[in-house]
């Protein structure tokens, strides 16, 4: 569409929600064997201050020639002018993106999703459990916390791992193990290294030393492999929270995220706009997830 | 507003829209209707109770280029629709449009739709109910908006209904043809048409009471039954007005550093539809894409805008080879059997 003129504001008359912004990789590593990091700024860097988003968000990545999939945001809002995610490598789009190194460009467009209701969590005890590639969206939840720690009750973070060596941000979190205002509870189901100093063990486990737990004032947000949900959930229910201040986050084919493709339906939801943040009360009452429990498969 | 024309003078009408945009209309070939480009009215063909694939290819082709790529990033491709005048457009297609708006341009609009929107006017027009149509049923069988005009013949002349100020705009290129005198027998002989359309229809069905239905039904052996006779062949969602899924690609050109993303109609019949990272299916079995087809359109619509997402053109009924349509799945959940 050409510019009308030069007192409307540009990206009004332009807005078109499928085009991906050209964003440079400024930083890019290895978490695990299978998962890459990647840090990434925009080309064009007043975009880089205008970029705003909440915890539990994801974007759409492109590359052109090869395509476009959702990825969940990884930063914090509360550190703004960059987005960080974790990509694991699955198929031909995410292979493609592990050869992207540092200082070339990607498609990106969003943000998009529900996110965190941020707004009823404040206020309140926030305690997390990640597994596996769930530690990518919930990342972003925990640092945001950490910026506005005053904000928030008790913070408790849990995550296991199956071994030391697939732990994502193994380092960042073990050094939060030292600071007061959290507890920061690792775990592994092996360790293969002997070198692993915390505890061992599945993520449930992990319940015995969180301590008392108010429960009507707790938000716990899940995120993880479909098993972990399956032995997760009902801990937190005996716990006694309420199934409205359980959150996951769910996991939907998704060709548009802007609630166009219809490819992420469940019923008459869109995952992509409606999601991908849903209580558990939500998700039972989701029939076609009901039949398989909740074990089916979600972000993981 | 709502106008008066002779019959004889739609011709003459018709010729003068040219001026605006390029002429469509439902035209009959070796016994296939479809929306073609004609030059008058005497190519058409209004008797025509469907056409095989509905206007909202017109909206959202099968197939188009959203974005040039290369390496500095993605232009969009837009501008470059053509005019269209679409003349002969039914009540039902036009709700179908209405469901498409209200999809394509609210929340995240769509601006390859919206710009197709803004460059075809719909020029509605009364239709003769067929064995195959249902509109009555899911209360789309009279239209108030949506439409640009809307003509409908009263035998002698034609009351044309003014639903847009680009519809006002080409009234006024022929001013002459149209009058503003209507009178009581004018109201008398609409009313009585709609009690003759009302008539007409041969298949008797409740799409609007579906929603506690298929509540009850959600895990009755008839879905399996029906995914047993079901090819996937995704011919029902090509079709059907109020089916909007599609797919996304990049194609490749010059060696892959040029190319464009392409977005195409796809269905949630197909099997790969619903498959996630590590081969994962929601919906693996026929019987559950087929449950969540009919789910959308005559429950999960209904509960979130009070109205199903299907407008009863007749379409899947006239369509899908082995019989599995609106008519065939409701009555086999109310019954509780699938017919023959
Ligand atoms: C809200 C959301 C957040 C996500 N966050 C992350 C994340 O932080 N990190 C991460 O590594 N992955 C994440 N994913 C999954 C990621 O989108 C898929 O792994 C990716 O699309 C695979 O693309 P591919 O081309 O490499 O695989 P393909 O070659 O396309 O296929 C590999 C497998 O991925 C499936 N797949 C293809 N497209 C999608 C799609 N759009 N969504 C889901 N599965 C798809 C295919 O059906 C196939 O089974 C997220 C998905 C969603 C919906
Ligand atoms: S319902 Fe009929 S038209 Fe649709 S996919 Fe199945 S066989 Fe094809
Ligand atoms: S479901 Fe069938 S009758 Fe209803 S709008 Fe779609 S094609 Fe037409
Ligand atoms: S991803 Fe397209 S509708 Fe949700």
């Amino acid at each position: 569409m050409k510019k009308l003129c030069v007192v409307l504001d540009e990206r009004e008359v332009q807005d078109n929600p499928y085009r991906p912004d050209m964003w440079r990789i400024v930083r890019r590593y290895p978490l695990t064997n299978d998962v890459n990091f990647y840090q990434a700024r925009p080309v064009e860097m007043e975009e880089a201050l205008k970029f705003n988003y909440k915890p539990g968000q994801f974007v759409m990545v492109s590359i052109p020639g090869e395509g476009e999939a959702p990825f969940s945001i990884s930063s914090t809002p509360s550190r703004p002018g960059m987005l960080e995610f974790c990509i694991r490598k699955t198929g031909s789009l995410t292979e493609t993106l592990f050869e992207v190194k540092e200082n070339h460009t990607l498609g990106v467009r969003g943000p998009y999703g529900n996110g965190f209701p941020m707004d009823k969590m404040v206020g309140k005890d926030i305690m997390i459990i990640a597994g596996g590639l769930g530690a990518a969206p919930l990342r972003s939840l925990l640092l945001y916390v950490l910026d506005n720690r005053d904000q928030f009750g008790k913070l408790t973070y849990l995550h296991g791992a199956r071994t030391p060596g697939e732990m994502l941000f193994r380092e960042e979190f073990i050094q939060l193990k030292e600071r007061e205002d959290l507890n920061c509870l690792l775990t592994v189901d092996k360790d293969d290294t002997d070198k692993w100093q915390f505890r061992q063990g599945v993520v449930t486990e992990l319940f015995k030393h969180v301590g008392p737990i108010d429960s009507k004032n707790t938000f716990a947000v899940v995120c993880g492999p479909p098993v972990m949900y399956r032995f997760v959930m009902p801990h937190l229910v005996r716990l006694g929270l309420p199934k409205h201040q359980i959150l996951m986050t769910l996991e939907r084919r998704m060709k548009c995220g802007v609630g166009k493709c219809g490819h992420c339906a469940i019923e008459y939801l869109y995952t992509c706009i409606d999601g991908p943040v849903f209580t558990y009360w939500d998700v039972l009452h989701m029939k076609e997830i009901i039949g398989r429990g909740v074990s089916d498969k979600t972000v993981a | 507003m709502i106008l008066k024309m002779k019959k004889e003078d739609l011709s003459t009408f018709l010729d003068s829209v040219k001026e605006w945009g390029e002429l469509r209309g439902p035209t009959k070939k070796e016994g296939r209707v479809t929306y073609s480009r004609v030059d008058s009215l005497s190519q058409m063909d209004l008797k025509a109770a469907r056409t095989i694939i509905p206007p909202k290819k017109f909206l959202y082709p099968p197939r188009f280029t959203m974005f040039d790529y290369d390496q500095d990033g993605y232009t969009e491709r837009l501008g470059d629709v053509p005019k269209r005048v679409l003349f002969g457009i039914h009540p039902c297609d036009i709700h179908g449009i209405l469901i498409m708006d209200k999809l394509f341009l609210e929340t995240y609009k769509d601006p390859y739709y919206a710009e197709r929107r803004e460059k075809t006017l719909l020029l509605g027009h009364s239709c003769i109910p067929d064995d195959k149509c249902m509109c009555i049923a899911t209360n789309t069988d009279f239209v108030a908006e949506g439409f640009d005009l809307f003509f409908s013949d009263l035998k002698m002349f034609y009351l044309v209904w003014v639903g847009s100020t680009k519809g006002h705009d080409l009234i006024r290129l022929k001013p002459e043809l149209f009058s503003r005198e209507l009178d009581k027998n004018d109201i008398l002989n609409y009313t009585e048409y709609r009690k003759w359309k009302n008539s007409q229809f041969k298949t008797k069905i409740d799409l609007t009471g579906m929603p506690d239905i298929f509540e009850l039904g959600y895990g009755s052996p008839v879905w399996d039954q029906l995914g047993d006779k079901c090819l996937s062949c995704g011919q029902c969602t090509m079709v059907c007005p109020t089916c909007n899924c599609y797919n996304v690609v990049d194609e490749v050109e010059l060696g892959a550093l040029e190319g464009t993303r392409d977005r195409f109609w796809d269905s949630c019949m197909f099997r790969e539809y619903s498959l996630v990272a590590g081969g994962h299916n929601f919906r693996d079995k026929r019987s559950d894409r087929l449950r969540l087809w009919y789910t959308h359109k005559l429950q999960a619509f209904i509960g979130e805008f009070g109205k199903p997402a299907c407008v009863g053109c007749g379409r899947c009924v006239e369509t899908c080879p082995v019989e599995i349509n609106v008519v065939t799945v409701s009555t086999a959940l109310k019954e509780q059997e699938v017919g023959k």
